[in-house]
């Protein structure tokens, strides 16, 4: 059971990586990093329920709460990409020079 | 410690005066405070800067304005005549200041004295401590002096001689812009001299051992403003900086073998050094490195000539009577360690009578009169070295009283003399050498003072009875050839040469040394004080006697030059008390005059009658050679004067010592300075490796950063990727 839990984390978390590395679409970008936070939060369920404590099951409130404020961020950054750049591919962008 | 404070307490001075002691250096210190204070006042209305400088400065502002000085009436300061214009504004203060000073130091040393006198035998040095002065570790320096018989003949000398000499200076110096400049500089010179013959360790030794050096640097480039004065100052300096170093050696070496620096400890423990061992000599021949800087020994004397630059007091205090024998002093002071080593003993007495010997065949051919009396230092210098390298410490010592007397009195006489040739020659405005023998001549007419005083401080040098420098000079004579025949010198072996050898030939060369000694002085006096005068016409009208404040301490001196000699009379010449010195100084190096001469019977023998005719015989004989030989009618003024050819004009040139030493040292250094250590590896490696390639490197760097920085994510991406990956990496695999 615990195992099955962490090896599907471990596929989700991976593909959301994946994703990153290889997509150029920032929206499809932004998925995936909100796929590998839910691996994240499914390891977390796991091993709450493995150790029998509810440590863990806190801290994923606490990580779908982050993620929420973050998405929203996140939304309004991509709409202010396209709104200049008429574009949300990042191949197109590189404005994060030092 | 607690012993030894118990031991001061104890001590038979403890409740005299010379719980004072340490006021004899503070007294000429307070007379340096005030006197540099005032030298700090500018001299004149206008030029707040350095005193000379505003002379320079005054001398073009005589002529425009009414009021200013007037140049006829300005004798000003001999040799000098770029700077004396006017006289300081305070110079009537530092006049009383400077000189009072000396005496006030003066009379508490001949208050100790008479303590000491008064307690009796006194066989061990009353030790002062006033702090500690440096304690690290094993090291524990306490700031202390040591009156002991030794100490007070040196206080007493410098404290005396030193008052004469403060006293012809106001005559000397008055006229000087940097009247009180002078006497703070001399006071502060006295104040370390003390302090070097007081210090009750290596280390308070050797501060006024470098203040006395910094003091005649000082007073050597006194007249700073004309390059070859600084040059001389710095050359008196740096030249001393080799012998320092032998000095520090000596002391490192000394504290990690024996673990103290005080006399009393280091004399107590010095038999563990090891009797003739290497270390022991190690550590004798490193000190005597010192004294040969200090006191002007071979090969370091160059800079002792050159000194005579400064003013002529300051070449009688510094350079003649005081400082330079202060490597003598040393030497008797260690004693302790000497006396276990005669290959040291042998050497500083073949150094110190080369130098005799050589610096007198030099003096032979100098026509500058401080010159010849700078090179009759060196002798005599070289004469107290083998007094004291023979481990005749009390002949060394006398020498160094005696000396005291007669060449203070030379060099303040050809003061005099200079100062009446400068003022001869500033009535006409004419710019002859003012200190040229060729320009003197006849001045026994003008002078009588000086001339009668001055052949007595000759024959004093020369060596003819009854004057000091006979009896002196005729104890380190038979010193030398006692040594020769018995004792531990005579047994030992110096690079290969039996010691008794090597002391017979340095008896003779003493002896060549003494006809030499008497023929350049008979020289000096017959061009300077007899023959015609080749001054000049205009000139001689102003030829006159200095006044009395520079004549008085003349006479003082060539009394205690004529009768100098009964502080230590031979037991062959029991003429008074015999060995007076000898007797006061025995509790403090009796024991190593003993080791050194061994158990030799002191009963006057026909040998030493035979010494003592001879050392006469020749004295007398270089006096009469030289009045034979030598026409001051045939002697022309120097701008007439024709070169000089073979031999003689080697003499003149100093055997080219200076040439050789400027080709053979100074100029490689400074090429190798410039080429090697500044452009090779300061600018080449320093500045462009170092410096420059940590620059480039950075930049490098930060251009490869900068290149990673491309601003697409998808590159960052990959980059946290990987890292997070290297990391778990690393903790998986650790």
């Amino acid at each position: 059971m615990i195992s099955e839990a962490l090896f599907f984390s471990a596929v989700l978390f991976t593909i959301g990586v994946v994703g990153v590395l290889t997509r150029r679409n920032a929206i499809i970008i932004f998925m995936c990093v909100e796929l590998m936070l839910n691996a994240v939060n499914l390891s977390f369920i796991a091993l709450s329920r493995l150790h029998g404590s509810a440590n863990g099951q806190v801290f994923v409130l606490f990580v779908m709460t982050i993620a929420a404020a973050e998405a929203a961020v996140g939304l309004a950054i991509i709409i202010s990409i396209f709104r200049h750049h008429k574009s949300v591919d990042l191949r197109n962008i590189n404005l994060l020079k030092g | 410690m607690l012993q030894d404070l118990a031991a001061v307490d104890t001590h038979p001075l403890a409740a005299t005066a010379a719980r004072y002691v340490g006021l004899l250096p503070l007294i000429p210190l307070a007379g340096f405070l005030v006197n540099g204070a005032l030298s700090l006042i500018p001299a004149y209305k206008r030029g707040p800067g350095d005193p000379s400088a505003a002379g320079h400065d005054h001398e073009h502002d005589a002529a425009a304005h009414a009021h200013a000085v007037d140049h006829a009436e300005q004798a000003g300061a001999p040799g000098d005549d770029h700077h004396a214009v006017a006289r300081h504004r305070f110079a009537g203060v530092t006049s009383v200041v400077g000189p009072l000073v000396l005496v006030l130091s003066f009379a508490l040393a001949v208050a100790i004295w008479l303590a000491m006198m008064g307690a009796g035998e006194m066989n061990t040095p009353y030790v002062q401590r006033f702090f500690d002065w440096m304690v690290t570790g094993d090291l524990k320096i306490s700031w202390a002096f040591q009156v002991d018989q030794l100490s007070m003949v040196m206080v007493l000398v410098i404290t005396g001689v030193g008052t004469l000499i403060h006293i012809f200076s106001i005559g000397y110096m008055q006229d000087d812009p940097g009247y009180p400049r002078f006497f703070a500089y001399l006071n502060l010179f006295v104040a370390f001299m003390l302090v070097l013959v007081l210090g009750a360790s290596y280390p308070v030794l050797f501060v006024g051992w470098e203040g006395v050096g910094l003091c005649s640097y000082l007073l050597i480039g006194f007249w700073f403003s004309d390059k070859a004065n600084a040059d001389a100052g710095k050359k008196a300096f740096i030249v001393n900086r080799i012998g320092d170093f032998g000095f520090l050696i000596a002391m490192f070496l000394l504290f990690a073998n024996l673990g103290t620096l005080d006399f009393t400890r280091v004399a107590a423990s010095a038999s563990s050094l090891g009797y003739d061992s290497a270390l022991v000599t190690t550590i004798c021949l490193f000190f005597f490195l010192g004294c040969a800087g200090k006191s002007a020994q071979l090969p370091l004397y160059v800079w002792l000539p050159d000194a005579m630059a400064g003013p002529t007091p300051v070449s009688a205090l510094i350079h003649a009577a005081t400082m330079v024998t202060a490597g003598v002093y040393l030497i008797a002071r260690s004693g302790f360690l000497f006396a276990m080593s005669p290959t040291a003993c042998i050497t500083v007495a073949v150094v110190g009578t080369l130098t005799a010997l050589f610096a007198a065949t030099i003096g032979l051919k100098q026509w500058d009169i401080k010159k010849v009396l700078a090179y009759s230092t060196i002798s005599q210098l070289g004469y107290m070295f083998m007094g004291v390298g023979a481990g005749a410490y009390a002949a060394g010592m006398f020498h160094l009283v005696t000396h005291a007397f007669f060449k203070a009195l030379l060099f303040l006489g050809s003061g005099s003399v200079i100062f009446a040739m400068h003022r001869a020659y500033h009535h006409t405005g004419s710019h002859e050498d003012a200190q040229d023998m060729r320009n003197m001549g006849g001045l026994r007419k003008y002078m009588p003072v000086t001339f009668v005083l001055m052949w007595i401080a000759t024959l004093a040098i020369a060596g003819v009875p009854p004057f000091s420098g006979f009896f002196s000079k005729d104890g380190i004579l038979g010193a030398v050839f006692a040594r020769a025949q018995h004792g531990a010198l005579a047994e030992a072996t110096w690079l290969g040469m039996p010691g008794s050898a090597v002391l017979y030939v340095l008896y003779a060369l003493g002896l060549v040394t003494a006809f030499l000694t008497a023929i350049y002085m008979t020289r000096m006096m017959l061009y300077t004080f007899h023959g015609p005068n080749r001054t000049g016409e205009a000139e001689r009208a102003h030829l006159a006697e200095a006044p009395w404040s520079m004549t008085g301490p003349l006479v003082v001196l060539g009394v205690l030059s004529a009768a100098g000699g009964w502080l230590n009379l031979p037991a062959a010449l029991p003429i008074g008390p015999v060995g007076v010195l000898e007797h006061w100084l025995d509790p403090v190096v009796g024991a190593a005059t003993a080791a050194v001469a061994g158990t030799a019977s002191e009963a006057v023998t026909s040998t030493e009658y035979f010494l003592i005719g001879a050392a006469v015989l020749i004295a007398v004989l270089g006096i009469a050679f030289a009045v034979a030989r030598l026409k001051p009618a045939a002697l022309v003024p120097k701008r007439d004067a024709v070169p000089s050819h073979g031999f003689e004009h080697v003499l003149e040139e100093k055997y080219y010592v200076d040439e050789i030493y400027d080709d053979a040292i100074v100029q490689p250094l400074v090429s190798g300075s410039r080429n090697v250590l500044w452009t090779g590896i300061d600018r080449g490696i320093i500045d462009s490796l170092f410096v420059n390639g940590s620059a480039v490197l950075a930049r490098g760097v930060g251009w490869i950063g900068s290149q990673l920085q491309s601003g697409e994510t998808g590159a960052y991406a990959w980059a946290i990727a990987i890292g997070a990956l290297a990391v778990l990496g690393a903790f998986t695999f650790r």
